[in-house]
């Protein structure tokens, strides 16, 4: 089975924050990490492997420093890592993201694709479904279980609000996952030494045949327009005093409601 | 179009450096320098004292784009069940029609023709329906198939849908196919008066800032929006509208979807309906925090929810999570105690007619969506509060 597992490095707290004065958002000395989400995909690739043989191929788009995330999933025990880096792919939205992780897989070569549900830093997750929708191979998101996988049978279960849906299909085929699939493994000594002298295969837009049009920000249909900091409610009263006087006047306030 | 410094203007000062959420301005020669990490949120160009940044149109921005008509809303049902928000969207769609001049469709994949008269009474015109057995239950590629198909046919401007499980696996799709733009989650959606753009309003950066996001060429504008966050709009029962059947003629499926199984989570659906909630955070410190809350909870007849962070420490399971990524509730009483409040909680809360926030820092952005405040530690605060209630119900 040919494995392809697309992660996405972001930064380790989702809750960076937010400098009050300036509007702007607090960055420095935020490590990177492997989006949590995709961590769990890997651990789905590794446990698959172990069952049907053949290669896990970790692949990510970044800049040169996503490196980083490729090694430690080399270090979990993937096969080969590939980074796809080139200067046209900066500014993608979900949609050029989509379609240049595509034709890179189309590349590698894949008979079953795994990606997190979503990264924590966009929120959108999006970028799954448009790539099996640009190779024209089915998806089924938010997969809490594998069942059974074989070169020619799949039937997961798919998480939903009310509950959970038995889907079955056949290789290839593209899974989001969700945290509740597995408890992914700790890399090993060994894996971290081996993951250290690894080579990481680079790809960039003419490596994998890409159409310029559609890369980057030139590609991406979506643009952010303007950013701006929540609006503040107006009407709000900080209680003042002792903590017994801060309850007393917000039980009177909330009685005043009829809230109790 | 592109973002461009003025070197001869620039002095080096490197305001612009602070003001940018990309990381993109670098200083070169001591001049600003705008790199290929920029996303054009023009967020620098205020900021520049010396009016040295500036936007450059290219010709591709003045092409004119074949707008489509028509607002479209997917109305997502489950069982039978027309999901709620999709409720919701047409009462925001309605709103987008009128400024737009056009006209509110919406699109029922399986459900009855009562389901689609139910659509019409809620404030769609026409209702495309398909009820042929295939799409009764949701799977993504025959929805994903068919609903790209009606769009090339009719050419809406717009088309929204929840931002459930459901919607957000097949739209991604559906614009991949279209090469349309897809905005997730989004939280408000406003019309530009100029450009007739829908401006997309959606949490950014794990939540912590807002972004509007637009499509300033392709068609159509699609967007994913949360729910409970849009009014559902007026409900006519002697409303007329159009209904125009739709056939799955040659929609076929890789897919196919064996079973569904129900698993009732009693608080996960308690949560969105709720009266009274009390939800904690990194500030409860832990178990034993949580169980200050269950306590308050008790008397108040609340029930109780969590931040991300508290469920990602492991204190509470991720079925009360509050959030971008958890749920979103209104309930008429909220209270926070020791959430920092990232925008990523706040717009899972912040429709809650009364907010009450405790947390011992007074620079908390909870602070800024609370009702009242209440600056101090929530192990002393919480229990007080609970034992006043206590007392008052006697």
């Amino acid at each position: 089975m040919r494995i392809v597992v697309c992660i996405k490095q972001v930064p380790d707290s989702a809750e960076v924050r937010i400098n009050p004065e300036t509007n702007t958002l607090i960055r420095d000395g935020v490590p990177t990490i492997i989006n949590p989400y995709d961590v769990h995909a890997l651990e789905a690739g590794l446990q698959i492997r172990e069952k049907t043989g053949g290669k896990v191929t970790v692949l990510t788009m970044g800049p040169p420093q996503a490196e980083t995330a490729l090694r430690e999933a080399l270090a979990m025990g993937a096969d080969e890592a590939v980074l796809l880096t080139d200067r046209t792919f900066a500014g993608s939205d979900t949609w050029a993201t989509a379609y240049t992780l595509s034709k890179a897989i189309e590349h590698i070569g894949a008979d079953v694709i795994l990606c997190g549900k979503q990264a924590i830093d966009g929120d959108t997750a999006q970028v799954g479904p448009e790539i099996a929708e640009f190779m024209d191979i089915p998806h089924i998101s938010y997969i809490r279980k594998i069942v059974d996988v074989s070169i020619d049978r799949l039937v997961v279960q798919r998480l939903m609000d009310d509950g959970f849906d038995v889907i079955e299909s056949s290789p290839p085929v593209l899974l989001t996952v969700v945290r509740e699939l597995n408890v992914p493994r700790m890399p090993s000594l060994k894996g971290k030494m081996a993951a250290k002298k690894a080579e990481i295969k680079k790809m960039s837009a003419a490596d994998i045949k890409a159409d310029e049009n559609d890369l980057g920000l030139k590609g991406s249909p979506t643009q952010v327009r303007n950013i701006f900091a929540p609006e503040a409610k107006t009407d709000r009263k900080m209680l003042e005093g002792t903590a017994e006087e801060k309850i007393d006047t917000l039980v009177k306030e909330l009685v005043g409601l009829k809230c109790i | 179009m592109y973002i461009k410094v003025n070197k001869d203007l620039c002095s080096g000062c490197e305001a612009c450096l602070q003001s940018c959420p990309y990381d993109a301005i670098v200083m070169k020669d001591g001049k600003a320098e705008i790199t290929e990490l920029c996303q054009l949120c023009r967020a620098c160009l205020s900021v520049c004292p010396e009016g040295a940044i500036s936007e450059v149109k290219e010709a591709a921005d003045l092409k004119e784009t074949d707008q489509g008509k028509g607002v479209w809303v997917f109305a997502e049902q489950r069982d039978g069940k027309i999901a709620g928000v999709s409720l919701e969207l047409l009462g925001a769609g309605k709103g987008l029609a009128e400024k737009l001049g056009t006209e509110l469709a919406a699109v029922l994949f399986g459900g009855t023709a009562d389901d689609a008269q139910e659509l019409i009474r809620w404030g769609a015109e026409k209702v495309f329906h398909c009820n042929d057995p295939l799409l009764s239950t949701f799977n993504d590629e025959p929805y994903a198939s068919l609903l790209s198909k009606l769009i090339v046919e009719q050419k809406p401007e717009i088309v929204l849908t929840g931002a459930t499980p459901i919607g957000r696996s097949f739209f991604p799709r559906v614009a991949a196919r279209l090469r349309a733009g897809l905005t997730a989650d989004c939280t408000s959606l406003e019309i530009d008066n100029e450009t007739k753009n829908l401006l997309q309003i959606r949490p950014a950066f794990g939540g912590n800032i807002m972004a509007t996001i637009f499509c300033p060429h392709a068609r159509p504008q699609m967007a994913t929006v949360r729910p409970r966050v849009m009014k559902k709009g007026e409900y006519d029962a002697s409303r007329k509208g159009e209904v125009v059947a739709v056939s799955a003629k040659g929609i076929t499926s890789r897919t196919r979807v064996v079973e569904t199984v129900k698993e009732i989570a009693e608080t996960a659906i308690n949560l969105q309906d709720a009266n009274v909630i009390v939800a904690g955070g990194r500030g409860m410190g832990g178990d034993k925090g949580f169980q200050l809350l269950r306590e308050l909870a008790e008397v108040l007849g609340a029930s109780v929810a969590a931040s991300r962070a508290a469920v990602d420490e492991g204190w509470i399971p991720y079925r009360h999570q509050v959030g971008q990524t958890g749920k979103t509730v209104g309930p008429k009483l909220y209270i926070a105690c020791g959430i920092s409040g990232a925008v990523q909680h706040l717009v899972g809360m912040q429709s809650s007619d009364i907010i009450i926030a405790i947390n011992k820092n007074p620079e908390a952005p909870i602070f800024r969506v609370a009702t009242y405040g209440i600056v101090g530690d929530v192990h002393e605060i919480v229990p007080l509060l609970t034992k006043k209630i206590k007392d008052l119900k006697g």
